[in-house]
This record gives structure tokens, C-alpha cells and sequence, in this order.
């Protein structure tokens, strides 16, 4: 009896009758998908470890925080035997990711939350699924189409509105710093708004999912006591779901902080500080990995750029195993 | 007569009170109404928005690429000189096939076994390894290039096995993942009635759990398979491309067409990125046919790629 209740609830397959003497192939087959059951352990682990690995010397010789206190990325100022100060600051380098994720997601949250609203319950019905196919579709896109796309044909479109934020907002005093010119289309800006068109497909699948799990009764319930449509979504579909939509939000957080050929294409890759200005160019920790890994030539350049890789990964995991702690909960949460 | 007025005064003054009583209701409920159809619009001008960004995606690679794209494209590799109009993208298109198609073949039996160990045999285990795996899609995929960089780029040099090495590591928690979730939805009915016959649990899952869960297995081989091939960044750290010529064998240097698109972009002559339109129309197209022919397969569907 306990026994089938524990079935249940793990949804795993009841031994058969007779385990205890059981077929030699059947230990076999199990102890082969039990070791399989082990790679994603190992290949997460690995990464860990060979990442820290490859990162060490540069951790050692310059201190394993003093890259996180220096602004600026010179390998051309790097000599083997001076220790400080650490010529590879990778502040710049967060500050760039930070701020790319931040501005796509302050567009890609609203606007995948409104899609996500109306494609589950406000669509006429025939059309629900195929716009959903098509926002799957911007997600199948890859990543290198999308900055190619950006170059071309975002960053020109882009470039009267950067300027004219440069004119105007530029002037006031102490809000002119973030839009100061000028604008050549390559910048946090332009790589935040691609970010935030490859994060919607995202954000918008995992809302559709955690909306589409709200007790058509509840609905009911509010239209019966006279709520209108955008009430009844206000009032019924939105509060339950507000865990799955943090989760989703932040899975698609994690998407952003890891892009790596779309924003490399777009923001310029400037390496050497951080300019306050969205209009100006940056790079990502993703970013100066793509252009730098297969080419470190400078003492310690390649074990800095483990440097980077280990607190991407550091940065990718936390907001990841966050994501789907909530993601998690956001489906199980009684209603 | 004076009672006549009076009936009539109160119901004037009774009509008055009603009046001042409804007409709050009614303004709310007028602005709830107007509040309402205004959410409705944002709405749909939003996923209209959303529509339109696709759009504009697809029709501007479609006009740069048309002219470009043609038989020659796809038979032929790129001039020597970048600064030469003509020639194709052969050799990225080769590359892509192969190196996706040795990534496939590597990743797809260990995800199999995986997510049968994850929903069939159950366990602490299983839970923390489904756990994993949800981490590891989410994780940046060049952080996946640079670990085969250190695991095998800087022992035995770069080279399309490198590539197809870093693109399994890449599909095997998607597999995974939609493995898992398609065996889940089988009916413990089935896994019941077979059991109850007396067959191993081995048997019972390769000869019943899985055949019964095919199609959306492969519906989600598919998706990952798609999704490996628009990757370029772990590919620029393994396999770095090989721009000039088909290269066929594995264990060289070899170009895919995510990276010969990305490489051709970034070069300043108008002939080289006029190969990467069409390159990355040929790759939307490869792309959009896996997804289409993935959600077409007849059966249940994971619900999503990635």
C-alpha cells in the first residue's frame, strides 16, 4: 500500500513481483542508465573544476579578488613578474552584462507578460495557437542572425532616436551623463533592445505555461460576480502566478547575461572602462571571451579570461538555480 | 391637489436620489469598461508588436539574402579573395551537417538513458540530476566552448570532433529534458499491464515506455538538433572555422555555417556580407524546417525547445 502510494508521487515504475531474483540483462540495463543518470552531475562538476583550473595562475598571482576591483581590460599592459595593479579589471566587463540584462529585461518583462496574458486567455480562439507558433518562432532565430540583423538593419533605425535622446536628454544636467552622445548604433542600448527580443520567446512560453495552469472555476468565478475581462486577469490570473512569472523572469535574466554572439556583434566591444552613457559602446564577460579566448597572447591574458569565464559561470548559475527554484515552486504552489 | 404635488416632489426628489445613487456605479462601471477595453488593446498591440519583430527579422535577412542565395551558393565555397562577389558557403554547410550530425550521435543515447533513469527508476538521485539538467540548459553555452577549449583545443589543437563534442554537451540536457518530460506523460497503465506479465522492467521500458513516447522523443531530438545548429559561440572557441575551402575531415579545423555567417558579417567588404544574407536565409530555413517537421511529427510534443 505505502508502496503504491510512493509511486505516485514519484511517478517512477513499481519492481516488478519477483525482484529479488531478477534477470541478469535487467541489473544490467539499470546499472547502465543509473551511470548515464551521472553526466549532467559530471558535466556540470567538470566545468566547475576545469574552469577553476585554468583560472588559478591568474587568481594566485594578482589575488582572487583584485579583478573584481579594477576597472579596465589592457592585456597590452600585463608583465609577467608586476603583481598590482591587476591589468585585467573585470568590472567593466559586469557592468556591461548587468546593464544589457537590465534594460532587456525591463522591456522583455512587460511586454512577454502581456503577450503571455493575451495569447491564454483574451485571443480569439482560433488565432491563440498559430501567434503562439510565431512567438516560438522568434525563439528558434539564432543568436548570429540576430546580431547580424542588429548591425544592419536595428542600429540605423535606432540611431535618430539615440541622437535625439542625445540632444535632448543629454543636455539635462544630472540625467545627461546616461544619454550622452554620440551614437554610432554600437552600444549597450542596441545590444540591450536584441537581447530583449531573443528573452521574449522565453519569458513569454514559461508565463503562457504557469497562466495556463490557473482552475478555469476561479476565472469563472470572478466574470460571475461581475468582473470585467481585464479584472478577472488582474484579480484571478496574475496574483497565483506571481512565483512562476519571478522564476520565468529570471530564467530569462539568465538567457540575457549569457548571449554571446548577438551582443558581441553590437555593443562595440570596448574594453577599457565603463562609460556611463547607454548610448556608448561596452562589452559583456560573454562577449570579450568570444573575441579574446582564441587569441590571449599577453602573460596570464588566457588564465584572465578564465577569470571571466569563472564569474559568468558563478553569475549564470546563481541566477539559473534561483530561476528554477521558483519556476518550481510557482507550478507546485497550491490554488 | 396638494397631495398630487407632494407625490410628485418625492418621487421627483426620490428619482433625484436614485439618480445621484446610480450615477457613481455607473461612472465606475463605465470606467471599468473603458479600463478593460484599454488593457484589451495593449494588449494585443503588444504580441502585435512582438509579431512584428519577427517579421521584420525575417523579411530584411530574406531580401539581402534572395539575391545571393541561389544553386551556386549551396555548391560552392567562398572566392579566395573575401572582396570577390560569387561563390557559396559549401564548405559551412558541410561543416554544420557533419559536425551537428557526430553532436546528435553522441548526445542522444546517454540523454536517453539519463531521462529514462530520471521518470522510470525515480530516487534522490534522479530528482537532483533533473534538477541539474534544468541548470545546465540555462547555462551559457560558451561557457560549454571553453571547457572543451581546456578539456581537448589545447591538447589536440581545433577541430570539427572539438566542435561536435562542445554542440553534444550542449543538446544532451535538451534531450534530456524533453526525454523525460514525454515519458512521463506514458500511462503507468501500460508500464502496469506489462510488469504484470512478467517482463523484466528492462524490457518493459525499451519495448513499451519508449516506443509509446517516440515521436515526441523525436520531436525533441529535433528541436535540439535545430537549436545546435545556429550555435556559433562554443563553435568559435573549438572548431574556429575554416573559411577558405571544404574541409570534410573531423579532425581538422573545420567551418559551420553559424560561424562562416558570423565571420563574414563582421568583415568590412559588402560582397562577404552579402554570402552571410544568404548564409543566414539558408540557416533560418534549415532552422524553421526542423522546427516545423518537429511540431508536424504526429503524437504528443514536449512543450518546448529549450
Amino acid at each position: 500500500m505505502s508502496l503504491t502510494l510512493k509511486d505516485r508521487t514519484t511517478r517512477s515504475m513499481p519492481e516488478p513481483a519477483g525482484s529479488r531474483q531478477r534477470h541478469p540483462a535487467d541489473r544490467l540495463f539499470q546499472a547502465a542508465v543509473h551511470a548515464a543518470a551521472w553526466l549532467p552531475i559530471a558535466i556540470l562538476g567538470a566545468t566547475v573544476v576545469f574552469l577553476l583550473v585554468q583560472a588559478w595562475p591568474a587568481l594566485t598571482h594578482y589575488g582572487p579578488f583584485s579583478s573584481l576591483g579594477s576597472i579596465g581590460w589592457a592585456p597590452s599592459r600585463a608583465i609577467t613578474e608586476s603583481t598590482s595593479p591587476n591589468p585585467y579589471g573585470l568590472l567593466q566587463f559586469i557592468y556591461g552584462s548587468v546593464l544589457t540584462a537590465l534594460i532587456a529585461m525591463a522591456i522583455a518583462v512587460p511586454a512577454s507578460i502581456a503577450v503571455a496574458l493575451y495569447l491564454t486567455d483574451v485571443a480569439p480562439r482560433v488565432i491563440r495557437r498559430p501567434l503562439a507558433h510565431l512567438v516560438d518562432l522568434l525563439a528558434a532565430i539564432p543568436s548570429v542572425v540576430y546580431g547580424f540583423w542588429a548591425i544592419f538593419a536595428l542600429a540605423p533605425t535606432l540611431r535618430p532616436l539615440g541622437e535625439m535622446l542625445g540632444r535632448t536628454l543629454g543636455a539635462v544636467p544630472a540625467l545627461g551623463a546616461v544619454f550622452a552622445g554620440p551614437f554610432y548604433g554600437y552600444s549597450y542600448l542596441t545590444a540591450g533592445i536584441v537581447l530583449a527580443i531573443m528573452v521574449l520567446p522565453i519569458i513569454t512560453a514559461i508565463c503562457r505555461e504557469v497562466f495556463a495552469t490557473t482552475p478555469v472555476p476561479r476565472k469563472e468565478a470572478a466574470l460571475a460576480l461581475g468582473a470585467t475581462r481585464w479584472e478577472m486577469l488582474r484579480m484571478a490570473v496574475l496574483p497565483p502566478a506571481r512565483a512562476g512569472i519571478i522564476g520565468a523572469c529570471t530564467l530569462g535574466l539568465g538567457r540575457a547575461v549569457g548571449e554571446t554572439i548577438a551582443v558581441t556583434m553590437v555593443i562595440g566591444n570596448n574594453v577599457t572602462g565603463i562609460n556611463p552613457s547607454l548610448l556608448a559602446p561596452g562589452a559583456t564577460m560573454p562577449s570579450v571571451l568570444a573575441n579574446e579566448l582564441t587569441e590571449a597572447t599577453q602573460p596570464f591574458h588566457l588564465e584572465s579570461l578564465f577569470v571571466v569565464a569563472l564569474w559568468l559561470l558563478a553569475l549564470a548559475l546563481a541566477v539559473n538555480v534561483a530561476g528554477r527554484l521558483l519556476v518550481r515552486r510557482g507550478h507546485r504552489e497550491p490554488r | 391637489m396638494t397631495t398630487t404635488t407632494t407625490v410628485t416632489t418625492s418621487a421627483a426628489t426620490a428619482s433625484a436620489a436614485t439618480a445621484r445613487a446610480v450615477a457613481g456605479p455607473v461612472r465606475r462601471l463605465r470606467r471599468r469598461r473603458l479600463t478593460n477595453t484599454a488593457m484589451t488593446v495593449t494588449l494585443a498591440l503588444v504580441t502585435a508588436a512582438a509579431v512584428a519583430a519577427l517579421i521584420w527579422v525575417l523579411s530584411y535577412v530574406a531580401t539581402q539574402g534572395l539575391p545571393t542565395l541561389g544553386p551556386a551558393f549551396l555548391t560552392r565555397t567562398p572566392p579566395g579573395n573575401p572582396a570577390q562577389s560569387g561563390g557559396g558557403f559549401l564548405n559551412g554547410i558541410v561543416g554544420s551537417l557533419e559536425i551537428v550530425g557526430i553532436a546528435t550521435v553522441l548526445a542522444v543515447p546517454p540523454a536517453l538513458a539519463t531521462a529514462v533513469h530520471i521518470v522510470e527508476y525515480g530516487g534522490r538521485l534522479a530528482r537532483i540530476v533533473s534538477f541539474v539538467t534544468d541548470v545546465l540548459v540555462g547555462l551559457p553555452t560558451i561557457l560549454t566552448g571553453a571547457l572543451v577549449y581546456t578539456i581537448w583545443v589545447t591538447r589536440f589543437g581545433f577541430s570539427g570532433l572539438a566542435g561536435a563534442f562542445a554542440l553534444a554537451l550542449i543538446m544532451l540536457p535538451l534531450v534530456t529534458r524533453s526525454t523525460a518530460e514525454m515519458l512521463r506523460q506514458v500511462p503507468q497503465s501500460l508500464r502496469e499491464a506489462s510488469l504484470a506479465l512478467g517482463i523484466t522492467k528492462a524490457r518493459t521500458i525499451t519495448a513499451i515506455v519508449l516506443p509509446t513516447a517516440r515521436s515526441g522523443i523525436l520531436t525533441g531530438i529535433t528541436l535540439a538538433i535545430a537549436r545546435a545548429m545556429g550555435e556559433a559561440a562554443p563553435l568559435l572557441l573549438t572548431t574556429l572555422g575554416n573559411d577558405l575551402f571544404l574541409e570534410a575531415d573531423p579532425r581538422q579545423r573545420m567551418s559551420t555555417l553559424a560561424l562562416q555567417i558570423f565571420t563574414n558579417a563582421v568583415t568590412g567588404y559588402r560582397t562577404a556580407q552579402s554570402r552571410a544574407w544568404a548564409g543566414a536565409l539558408t540557416l533560418i530555413a534549415i532552422v524553421v524546417i526542423l522546427t516545423v517537421t518537429a511540431r508536424l511529427l504526429p503524437g504528443r510534443h514536449p512543450r518546448r525547445g529549450r
